[in-house]
């Protein structure tokens, strides 16, 4: 029995992972900004294609970082220029903005590609073949949830303990007061599309070194459970998503080994509609009450 | 200088209409992007190179150029509709395409509503010529394809059971996933099915089922996205089966992901570049060839190398085809080129074609053929026709 499941067992892991970093990225501009960033996904996809044509031209170990730092500028330069003009305007406006901007990235790319499937390169070690009892996987399905992990406590303690993590903690439990207190709110903001930036670059490697094809729209399905698996974690909270996402990864592959396939996703979004409908505020989500 | 103004755009409308006076458009109704974009525009390619070399057609002593309306459709059945109506509104006299039997299905019915003629290059679903009375084709049907690759896996292969995997909502994969498991199991095989749906990109579940299973073999007709993960995936799960699917998965993108990796990817398809028993085949493929290495950016379009795929081949036969029928029709007038159709013979590339009641081209002979993992081509296996069949 535990033979025939270990191998669904093992991709659930590895897929939750994947899903947990792009989840930190939703939830973080949430807790900060109120605002369910649309072209995260997006920024996902970008990462991956930054990667299939920098390493045509490049060794890997100068890709890597530069993969990351162009993903990073990208995330930054989309606050800059599509976010943080309309600060004061009404939120509705600014989710209308993502959603442009999640177009716009998403038609770019298909653009500049041409709209076809490139391979994504092997990046070396994750990238091998090994065998775990009589199932063979790469090894990435092994270090993408240790790797997760590893990151998100490395993130919770930069939130819990140091100067910027408490000012990121004060403009999320109120803007305009943390303004008054001399908190730089745009830094603190930069600094939080930063982080999660590089945590969709480095969830991209793990994703494509997984599933080594990458198209424009590749990056919607995963940025989407990633944002149900935020939202299901309770959004705004860190741990909640990264625990959010590993149980979605594990449900849906369970569900794939009853051999319901065609359900999976299904199983995800009505998951999102139970959890809306029972426990507004997630797993771990705060009680958010009105400031009058 | 109003005078002057007036009198140049005066001007240019009169040229632009003596020039539109002797010329005539034929639609390509192809995706360029999408799951099925590398194949459309390797289809593309072929009708492009017929083109350069028959750019124009001579009715009734009046010589007529032929202008290419090249349209995208992105594998998608709901933008194939809109991009139909685009060619029915630009007035072409006969359509080409598409790759894909679903987004053709889908603009059968706006060609049928204007009584425009299409000519189907690989799609291979029955229902495209059978649910439209203005739909042709040069390429052979899934009930044949599906047919000959059951075959392929129970005496080639000795299988006894396979994993048929199929796209939901896909005309072509749920199709020809079907005539396999018919002809499978009228051979005495088991199957097992398992079905995915758009932007799967996990197949790893899938695979581990048909191990669990004890299948032997492994038949994925889907696009070639779909299809490099299946092949990445599978290599990593060190499957001993070989996997296989019709003439979509006949392209560069299935070479590059078989690359290297320890897998036997089989397919099915119209045509091999190497079969040198035709001499029309011969000059089409030495011809094509040097086109593409003469422009840079075909040869991008043909993802970076010179092999002949079969679709190109398609492309080129069915342009000839549109060709002939206009000559005999001996007018650019739709209905008229719709009503000439039928009674076409042409001695093409991928063999000699012909229409039966249907519309279907009378084609007997499928090639399969190997990915090999080293130098990255196919091999030609074996070629199949239906009288071996018995």
């Amino acid at each position: 029995m535990f033979e025939k499941f270990f191998p669904y067992l093992l991709a659930g892991v590895s897929v939750g992972g994947q899903y947990a970093l792009i989840a930190v990225g939703y939830t973080m501009v949430y807790g900060i900004l109120r605002l369910i960033n649309f072209a995260h996904g997006d920024i996902f996809t970008a990462a991956g294609f930054f990667m299939v044509y920098i390493a045509a031209t490049m060794p890997l170990y100068i890709a890597v970082p530069l993969v990351i730092i162009l993903t990073v500028l990208l995330g930054f330069t989309v606050e800059r220029v599509a976010y943080k003009p309309l600060r004061t305007a009404p939120r509705m406006s600014i989710m209308i903005s993502a959603i442009g901007v999640s177009y716009l990235l998403q038609n770019l790319m298909w653009y500049i590609t041409g709209g076809l499937a490139k391979q994504y390169p092997v990046l070396p070690w994750i990238g091998d073949t090994i065998t775990l009892g009589n199932t063979s996987t790469k090894v990435v399905t092994i270090v993408t949830p240790i790797l997760t992990i590893a990151l998100v406590v490395a993130l919770v303690m930069l939130i819990q303990r140091t100067k910027i993590g408490m000012a990121m903690r004060a403009v999320s439990k109120d803007f305009e007061t943390a303004q008054l207190m001399g908190i730089k709110i745009n830094s603190v903001i930069s600094t939080t599309f930063i982080i999660g930036s590089f945590l969709a670059a480095v969830g991209s490697m793990l994703y494509f070194s997984n599933y080594a094809t990458v198209t424009p729209t590749i990056g919607a399905m995963p940025g989407l459970k990633a944002f149900v698996a935020a939202v299901f974690g309770g959004i705004g909270s860190v741990p909640g998503a990264v625990i959010g996402a590993f149980i979605i990864g594990i449900a849906e592959n369970i569900i794939k080994a009853l051999g319901y396939t065609t359900f999976s996703d299904a199983f995800t979004f009505a998951l999102l509609i139970v959890i809306l409908l029972v426990k507004p505020t997630g797993l771990f989500g705060e009680k958010i009450s009105e400031k009058v | 200088m109003k005078k002057v103004i007036a009198l140049v755009l005066a001007m240019m409308l009169v040229l632009s209409a003596a020039a539109m006076a002797e010329s005539l458009k034929i639609g390509v109704f192809e995706p360029a992007s999408g799951d099925n974009g590398a194949g459309g525009k390797q289809e593309v390619l072929g009708i492009e190179y017929a083109h350069s070399l028959t750019p124009t057609v001579e009715i009734n002593g009046v010589t007529y150029d032929i202008e290419l309306d090249i349209v995208d459709n992105q594998s998608q059945t709901d933008k194939a509709v809109s991009a139909a109506q685009t060619l029915v509104n630009d007035k072409v006299s006969i359509v080409l395409g598409s790759y894909g039997s679903g987004v053709s299905m889908a603009g059968g019915d706006v060609f049928a509503e204007h009584t425009t003629p299409a000519i189907g290059c690989s799609c291979t679903n029955p229902s495209v010529t059978l649910l439209c009375d203005y739909y042709w084709r040069v390429c052979f049907l899934d009930p044949f394809q599906g047919t000959v690759m059951a075959n392929f896996a129970k005496e080639e292969k000795q299988a006894a059971k396979a994993y048929v995997l199929t796209q939901l909502g896909d005309d072509y994969s749920t199709g020809l996933g079907f005539y396999f498991q018919q002809a499978f199991t009228a051979l005495g095989g088991d199957v097992v099915t398992g079905e995915f749906t758009e932007g799967t990109s996990d197949f790893t579940a899938f695979l581990t089922t048909a191990i669990n299973e004890g299948c032997d073999f492994f038949f994925a007709p889907s696009s070639t996205t779909s299809a490099s993960l299946i092949i990445d995936q599978a290599a990593s799960a060190n499957v001993t089966f070989p996997i296989a699917a019709g003439d979509t998965w006949e392209s560069s993108v299935i070479l590059d992901a078989a690359k290297g990796k320890n897998v036997e990817v089989y397919c099915s398809t119209f045509f091999d570049e190497k079969d040198e028993s035709s001499t029309v085949a011969a000059d089409f493929v030495s011809g094509f060839k040097a086109w593409l290495n003469d422009n840079a950016d075909k040869k991008t379009n043909n993802g970076g190398n010179d092999i002949v795929a079969a679709v190109s081949a398609l492309g080129f036969d069915a342009y000839n085809v549109a060709i002939e029928a206009i000559k005999a029709a001996g007018s650019p007038d739709p209905q008229a080129v719709a009503a000439a159709l039928p009674g076409v013979v042409y001695d093409g590339v991928t063999g000699s074609i012909s229409f039966d009641e249907n519309g279907d081209a009378n084609k007997d002979m499928a090639y399969i053929k190997q990915a090999n993992n080293e130098t990255g081509e196919f091999d030609f296996i074996k070629t199949q026709s239906v009288a071996d069949l018995g």
